[in-house]
């Protein structure tokens, strides 16, 4: 899978101005709505959802990287946008370090293998120092959506 | 002379090896001295990382050959397999 078959490029977000967990992740999934992915009706019930995910342990893995997500009937194929955050924020991630670099996902309930898919694509995409640095560093969406290209076009296929 | 041990366990919880199972299994690993490793589809990944054991998408039924060598690399495979056997905490 590649980030061009999940995220929702006119819903990234380059600047988050949002400071907290649940501040940040409601960002994410406004913009979600605001391109029309998400039903209107549906915004609390979806960030109900992941912040009760987030309580389970946070998405927050490490490297600066968090994944929140949830499983909800809204959707019909898996969606995500990439928020990214300039000044970090506190995700109570597993290695105690701020996040910076958000993939958030919204996956139909009978689909698990592409949610796998998905989480896989992102931690080997993030594995690399470089990429990682790039995404922090760039400035507008349109920058985010270059790199997430050029990472798929690099991508190692298995 | 270090320890090897390997052996092979199966997902058998329905989502698979998504984010949390993946932490609750590096969180485990990483409290043994051994080295773990997982093999699988001719890949061989870290069990102390959650970015490696996550490109692993293992999902319901899949089976995962494990290897660890070093100090207590027996008993660390044993609280494993048992991780599996449980299936995170995910049952039905």
């Amino acid at each position: 899978m590649k980030f061009s078959d999940f995220v929702c490029y006119e819903a990234i977000n380059a600047n988050v101005t949002a400071t907290t967990k649940e501040a940040v992740i409601r960002e994410m999934v406004q913009s979600l709505l605001n391109v029309g992915k998400i039903p209107g009706g549906e915004v609390e019930g979806i960030l109900k959802a992941i912040m009760k995910r987030e309580e389970l342990g946070s998405t927050g893995i490490g490297r600066g990287v968090a994944v929140p997500h949830t499983k909800h009937p809204s959707v019909n194929k898996l969606i995500g946008t990439v928020a990214i955050s300039k000044q970090g924020i506190d995700f109570e991630s597993l290695d105690g370090e701020k996040v910076q670099l958000l993939f958030l996902l919204i996956s139909p309930p009978d689909r698990p293998g592409d949610h796998l898919r998905a989480l896989e694509n992102i931690s080997r995409q993030l594995r690399d120092d470089t990429f990682c640095k790039s995404l922090r560093m760039a400035k507008s969406p349109e920058e985010v959506k270059k790199l997430l290209d050029e990472a798929d076009a690099h991508q190692h296929t298995h | 002379m270090a320890a090897f041990a390997s052996r092979t366990v199966v997902v058998k919880n329905p989502q698979g090896l998504h984010l949390r199972p993946a932490e609750l299994l590096a969180k485990l690993s990483q409290q043994y001295p051994c080295k773990i490793e997982i093999l699988h589809n001719n890949e061989r990944v870290d069990a102390k990382s959650i970015f490696a054991v996550v490109t692993l998408v293992a999902m319901q039924g899949t089976e995962l050959c494990f290897e660890a060598n070093g100090d207590n690399a027996e008993t660390a495979l044993e609280a494993i397999a048992k991780l599996f056997d449980e299936q995170f905490g995910e049952a039905e």
